[in-house]
């Protein structure tokens, strides 16, 4: 079964081949056929992967027989398992969703895009070895930002300060990666830790990689790139970079700490990180409230929910074993449902974009009336992104709280709750704007008054298929939340290799 | 001072510098320029790290990474290069013939 790991790489990698050629030189509908059944395939192995991963522990592969450190070796725990079907499961709706008009694609380079995408992030998550790790990363950006290019003129000089930030976050992280290797001899993710003493070189190792992984990941003070490119994208591509990519980068930092730093984990550090997501967390939700744009807020919510995750750090880290471990399903479990959500409310965004010609709240006022079944979506996501129960991010939320609890970090306690009531602020105010029924009815006499000049004029309707995939996600992350049980054993099947 | 520490050190501010007028810089071209002398400089380390345990004997895996990463840098300085055409190209339209030049 371990040979499934190099096809959710190279799968991906032929269909993306395939899919250029068809747009290239046509017939240009196979292209979204072609790269959908691709991903389906790709969510097949997947599931497949998990399923062995879930039943018989680790996967473990060392292709073309090569001995370390040249060698190709590929590796999947429950983690990396977990985040496999998240990819390739938020993708295949994300196609559903795609393929409905070629008007929010950008185009129909997004398919091959899509999957180059796909095999980056499934590459970093099967990738045992810490240079492998670092081409995957820019074989994803370059996808990605490619993606974003997509959004038309507005959106290509996002894209350029993406490409130019996260290139700077890759060398630091290749930085980090050298050091390691002049430190260890070693470049496999697993067996670095072995030979590690601690010291000031891996402290230093650790200290660039994480930097350079805060970039990508958009930690704040470091996010200022991701609102216009999350937001300038295609309606189709804001789901995949929101939800997926910034992903793959908080996967390759949990990877590092928890597997280098072993018994000498800079624990001042990770209070440090802890700190800075905290303010991250409550910061990016405040300006979540401010924007005046539905894709603007969608996009500083996620800078507010990657405030979260860097809570793992000082509770993974700083606790001791039985916290620590609540601690780590609690936060891959809320890092899972974040994936879904914000796929589903950015997935509902864009259909209110598309369907009015702009994602300005002001217009956007009584839509609901006209488009209930994204309004749901956007309400269910919401809900579950401020982690009300019984929704699968509350499964996350109430494990960090318990593990605070548990370590004596009572004062991530507050963050935590008060960053809920403002995810559930900012959500509420779209709600309301989108719910506003009262000021739609006297919209005809305010137009004729001259108030709004282009209000509704150019709203059309968006095809069924726009419609339901969000809602699919979002419903997901409810029924996902009364059967956590699953994804949590899934998460502790690799617990042997993840260092916990 | 060993000749690998000295390239080291030389290493860090190529670095520093570069990423530093990457992020100061408004110029397009620059900031891509600023990219690469900040890609050189983790290089030059890398470079250098391979003989710090043994000056005759360099570690060709360090030398196989920095080959690796020179390939990657230069297709992305191929990408921005192209991102930047066609973001001056939208504003030559945008702004007229006129003021092309600038």
């Amino acid at each position: 079964m371990a040979n499934l790991l190099p096809v959710v790489v190279l799968l991906p990698l032929v269909g993306a081949i395939l899919t250029s050629l068809t747009t290239h030189l046509g017939p240009r509908r196979l292209t979204p056929l072609i790269s959908t059944v691709t991903t389906a395939l790709v969510l097949a192995a997947g599931c497949a992967v998990a399923f062995q991963v879930g039943s018989s522990g680790p996967l473990m592969l060392v292709l073309g027989g090569w001995e370390t450190p040249v060698a190709i070796a590929l590796m999947s725990d429950g983690f990396s398992a977990a985040m496999l079907l998240m990819t390739a499961g938020v993708g295949l709706v994300v196609c559903v969703f795609a393929s409905a008009t070629p008007e929010i694609t950008g185009g129909y380079w997004f398919w091959p895009l899509w999957l180059f995408l796909l095999a980056g992030l499934n590459a970093v998550y099967v990738s045992a070895d810490l240079f492998n790790t670092y081409v995957a990363l820019e074989l994803l950006t370059v996808a990605a930002v490619a993606l974003v290019a997509l959004g038309g003129r507005a959106a290509l000089l996002p894209a350029l300060r993406y490409l130019l930030i996260a290139v700077l976050g890759s060398l630091l992280f290749l930085l980090g990666v050298a050091l390691v290797y002049a430190e260890t001899g070693t470049l496999a993710t697993f067996g670095a830790a072995e030979e590690t003493t601690g010291g000031l070189v891996l402290l230093v190792a650790l200290g660039v990689m994480t930097l350079g992984l805060a970039i990508k990941v958009a930690l704040f003070p470091l996010h200022s790139w991701l609102p216009p490119a999350h937001a300038g994208a295609p309606a189709a591509v804001s789901p995949l970079m929101s939800a997926l990519v910034i992903k793959a980068a908080f996967f390759v930092l949990a990877r590092m700490w928890i597997n280098l730093s072993q018994g000498s984990a800079p624990t001042e550090l990770a209070y440090v990180l802890g700190a800075v997501g905290s303010v991250a967390a409550l910061w990016g939700a405040a300006l979540a409230l401010r924007q005046s744009k539905l894709k603007r807020v969608v996009a500083y919510s996620t800078v507010a929910q990657v405030g979260y995750f860097f809570l793992l750090f000082p509770l993974v880290i700083a606790g001791d074993g039985a916290a620590s471990a609540l601690a780590w399903e609690g936060a891959l479990v809320f890092l899972f449902a974040h994936g879904l959500a914000k796929a589903a409310m950015f997935m509902a965004a864009g259909s209110f974009a598309h369907a009015h010609g702009t994602d300005e709240l002001e217009q956007l006022r009584g839509a609901a009336a006209r488009m209930p079944v994204a309004s749901m979506s956007m309400a269910i996501a919401g809900v579950s992104l401020a982690g009300l129960p019984p929704t699968l991010a509350f499964v996350g939320k109430w494990q960090l709280l318990h593990a605070s609890i548990e370590s004596g970090q009572w004062w991530w306690i507050p963050v935590l709750l008060i960053g809920g009531l403002l995810t559930f602020a900012y959500t509420a105010r779209v709600l309301r704007i989108l719910l506003d029924t009262e000021d739609a009815d006297d919209q005809q006499a305010k137009v004729e008054q001259g108030k709004f000049t282009t209000v509704r004029t150019d709203y059309h309707p968006i095809p069924q298929r726009m419609q339901y995939p969000a809602l699919l996600l979002a419903v997901l992350t409810i029924v996902l939340g009364l059967r956590s049980i699953d994804l949590t054993e899934l998460l502790q099947a690799g617990a042997a290799m993840g260092g916990l | 001072m060993s000749r690998a520490e000295l390239f080291i050190i030389v290493g860090v501010a190529l670095f520093v510098f570069g990423a530093a007028r990457m992020l100061l810089t408004g110029d397009l071209i620059r900031r891509v320029v600023a990219l690469n002398v900040a890609g050189a400089g983790v290089f030059l380390i890398l470079m250098s790290l391979a003989t710090v345990r043994d000056a005759s004997e360099p570690d060709p895996v360090l030398h196989a990474l920095v080959l690796t990463g020179i390939v990657i840098t230069v297709s992305i300085t191929g990408f921005a290069l192209a991102l930047i055409r066609r973001i001056e190209r939208t504003e030559i339209v945008r702004s007229g013939p006129r003021e092309s030049d600038g």
